[in-house]
């Protein structure tokens, strides 16, 4: 995948009608874009600011700060990326100012990477031979699956698995469900003793894009000059009419996430099973905590019975910015980060961060059992996971507008009006505008 | 004057005298409006208080049974326990925050009211060429929503390498277009010029004028302007963001919006963001206890010449 740099420019020229003269001292972009800059370690201590909203992590720099009195890291942070730390790193970026590392989700790095704000890290010592460490699909993020590319190093990771109600199927003699038509008939089933299977997220569209992942589909591609967006491909449209079904049926509940009502459905056990990320086993415990030692986790459904696909939803990568002048220093400290078990313990123990290191799938605090879930071990379910996300899903590089669009639907067809596939069409058609908008390049 | 007074009071006793009365329905207003008005009043008073009574039930509960039990009463009261607890999270910060918030809004609504007051007393007493039209340009200002002007003012201290430092805050909370514009007015209602011809005939120069004289008869409105001036600031939120990179510099608002962002992956932040808004808006509360006197002193003082 190539992204033009007429898009780049033109994104850039927009972004200039609000900034003052003298101040577009990133807009050269000689150092940053496709161009493998040269990646030298530089004379002398080096000073690297380093910008992440990872509660904890000025504990985890501390330790290499220590170590390595050479290179020295000073943590910045803000709100997470969508809400705020984004828009400053563009803003920064414009005005020149951007710090030499920031934490950026996979799904956004299209988006820096378009506008040029990403330093290719390919001929810095280690960076390539660094992609083994590492998870093939979390790679394939950072890569963009191009060889000679790296844009940022894999922080952490969410593949999905079902966090379900052990004691409830058990109560009500209902198999655990192993593929998604298993799923339905379950549905139906726990939908006749009054509860719900499960929730379905009107608003968690990186959810859906996790099931679409898992299902075969993708989003989004690009060959090499032109973006294809695709949120209608025949596994979207699969998913979609799937979930439209049990949510036409009123098999599934469709609250609004992440709210008091949401988190009070899995404390009553009016809902059954979370379809989660690996980061997600947290939040149930924490809003459900009356259903202690109850919960178990397995497997996502299949869509074929035999079948081992697992979807992702979330995860972080760490980004060298244009315009930094020690890349090698930030690349070597980026790779430390996310690959040494003792960064990666530290993440997990303050911030629930679930590695994108192979290595780090086999922390000790990821092999024990975890009591909220009868003491089962249920990272070795997630490791497993790992191994089964798909490399093709590529993310768009409006990603915000996109999920808007879509969730905008969603909420839509959950009271009535049009259907979650139609929201898809309206989202797949708006995303191609807003493509349009910005000049990047795209198949209509 | 007195017959103005007196009418009412004439009229009450009328009323008292024909309501011992027994004919019925004499009274001009009828118990039911006055029943409807208390109702309407009531109505508004829980719309405003019942988020607050939430957050400070909330506040009380520790985070197992804050989705479990009856979100607008009581469970275990654990409110100084919650306390302890966002105090001792990661050294304290929060409470940091509230320094830099009570610092940003304190010191900046300060000076920010004495150069409003100065610059409106100025427009109002003093006759120069352009007064007019800087006071136009005052008055543009205060249609210019302040969330505009962040990204410009981020672009303009970063030339000069002033974002994430104290000042990029500090300097633009100093700028009140609404306190020059009301202390303005206030000052040509209520500064009258003989008292100051008379002050410059004993002697006292412009400045010492200003700060013994014309102070203390605009007090009302410069109260006003930092009241206002201290909960813009307070609650300024778009300009620290935009600003600030260093968690030592945030404000209050800032922090507790940093954490609120990652409750999804991180759910025991939820606790501490319910606590600190709690306590952050009990500095709001005090002042507005404290300095509410003035401010009612002052809409009364001009309106019963």
């Amino acid at each position: 995948m190539r992204i033009t740099k007429r898009a780049a420019t033109v994104a850039l020229l927009t972004a200039a009608t609000v900034a003052l003269t003298g101040c577009s001292a990133a807009g050269g972009g000689t150092t940053g874009g496709d161009d493998a800059a040269a990646c030298e370690p530089a004379e002398g201590k080096v000073d690297l600011t380093f910008t992440s909203w990872i509660p904890g992590i000025e504990d985890v720099v501390d330790v290499w700060n220590k170590a390595n009195p050479d290179i020295q890291v000073a943590v910045q942070t803000g709100p997470n990326g969508n809400g705020g730390t984004y828009a400053n790193f563009f803003n920064q970026l414009e005005a020149g100012n951007a710090p030499d590392l920031g934490q950026i989700e996979y799904d956004a790095l299209p988006n820096f990477r378009v506008q040029d704000g990403l330093m290719n890290l390919a001929s810095c010592d280690g960076v390539l031979d660094a992609k083994a460490d590492f998870v093939d699909w979390t790679w394939g993020q950072v890569s963009f699956n191009e060889d000679d590319s790296v844009y940022a190093i894999p922080q952490d990771s969410g593949p999905m698995a079902m966090f379900y109600r052990a004691d409830l199927f058990e109560a009500n003699g209902i198999a655990i469900p192993t593929t998604w038509d298993e799923f339905a008939t379950a549905a139906e089933q726990v939908r006749a003793t009054g509860s719900y299977i499960t929730n379905f997220s009107q608003s968690d569209i990186n959810q859906f894009a996790g099931l679409v992942w898992q299902a075969g589909g993708t989003w989004f591609g690009n060959d090499g000059t032109d973006w294809n967006v695709d949120l209608t491909g025949d596994e979207s449209i699969k998913v979609a009419d799937y979930w439209q079904d049990l949510i036409d049926r009123d098999l599934v509940s469709t609250q609004p996430p992440w709210t008091t009502e949401w988190d009070n459905a899995y404390n009553t056990g009016a809902a059954w099973t979370w379809n989660s990320a690996a980061w997600g086993a947290n939040s149930i415990a924490s809003g459900a905590p009356d259903t202690a030692g109850k919960w178990a986790v397995a497997a996502s459904p299949q869509w074929e019975a035999g079948d081992e696909a697992s979807g992702n939803w979330g995860g972080s990568s760490t980004a060298v910015f244009t315009g930094s002048k020690h890349p090698y220093e930030a690349a070597q400290f980026a790779l430390w980060l996310n690959s040494s078990s003792e960064s990666l313990t530290m993440l997990n123990e303050s911030a629930n961060l679930y590695p994108a290191a192979k290595d780090g799938l086999d922390l000790p605090v990821l092999k024990e059992g975890v009591e909220f879930y009868g003491d089962q071990p249920i990272y070795d379910v997630f490791a497993k996971a790992s191994g089964e996300v798909s490399s093709d899903f590529v993310w768009g590089p409006t990603m915000t507008q996109t999920y808007n669009d879509v969730s905008d639907g969603f909420k839509a067809a959950v009271s009535g009006n049009g259907t979650l596939a139609e929201a898809l069409t309206t989202g797949q058609s708006a995303t191609i505008k807003a493509l349009q908008a910005q000049s990047i390049p795209v198949k209509e | 004057m007195s017959a103005l007074t007196e009418t009412p009071t004439a009229t009450r006793t009328a009323k008292r005298a024909r309501s011992n009365n027994p004919a019925p329905k004499v009274a001009k207003e009828s118990p039911l409006s006055r029943i409807g008005a208390m109702t309407v009043m009531l109505v508004f008073t829980l719309y405003f208080l019942i988020p607050i009574w939430w957050l400070f039930i909330a506040g009380t509960k520790s985070s197992a049974q804050f989705t479990s039990t009856n979100p607008l009463w009581f469970a275990d009261f654990n409110l100084f326990a919650n306390i302890g607890n966002l105090v001792a999270y990661r050294d304290g910060v929060f409470l940091k925050w509230m320094l830099n918030s009570a610092l940003y809004a304190g010191a900046g609504a300060l000076l920010a009211t004495l150069f409003a007051g100065m610059a409106g007393y100025a427009l109002a007493k003093y006759r120069f060429p352009g007064r007019e039209l800087l006071f136009n340009i005052v008055l543009g200002g205060v249609l210019v929503p302040a969330t505009a002007l962040a990204l410009p003012l981020f672009l303009i201290f970063s030339q000069v390498s002033l974002t994430n430092t104290f000042w990029a805050v500090f300097l633009p909370s100093l700028v009140s277009p609404f306190g020059v514009y009301l202390t303005r007015i206030f000052a040509a209602a209520s500064v009258p010029d003989e008292l100051i011809e008379a002050a410059r005939l004993d002697g006292a120069g412009e400045v010492r004028t200003f700060f013994t004289v014309s102070v203390k008869l605009m007090f009302p409105a410069l109260v006003t302007v930092f009241l206002f001036q201290f909960v813009a600031i307070w609650n300024n939120f778009f300009l620290p963001l935009i600003m600030l990179r260093d968690e030592t510099l945030f404000p209050v608002t800032l922090g507790l919006y940093a954490w609120n962002s990652q409750v999804n992956q991180i759910p025991e932040l939820r606790g501490y963001v319910l606590i600190g808004a709690l306590l952050s808006i009990i500095p709001l509360i005090i002042l507005f206890l404290l300095l509410q006197r003035f401010w009612r002193n002052g809409l009364g003082a001009g309106s019963v010449k």
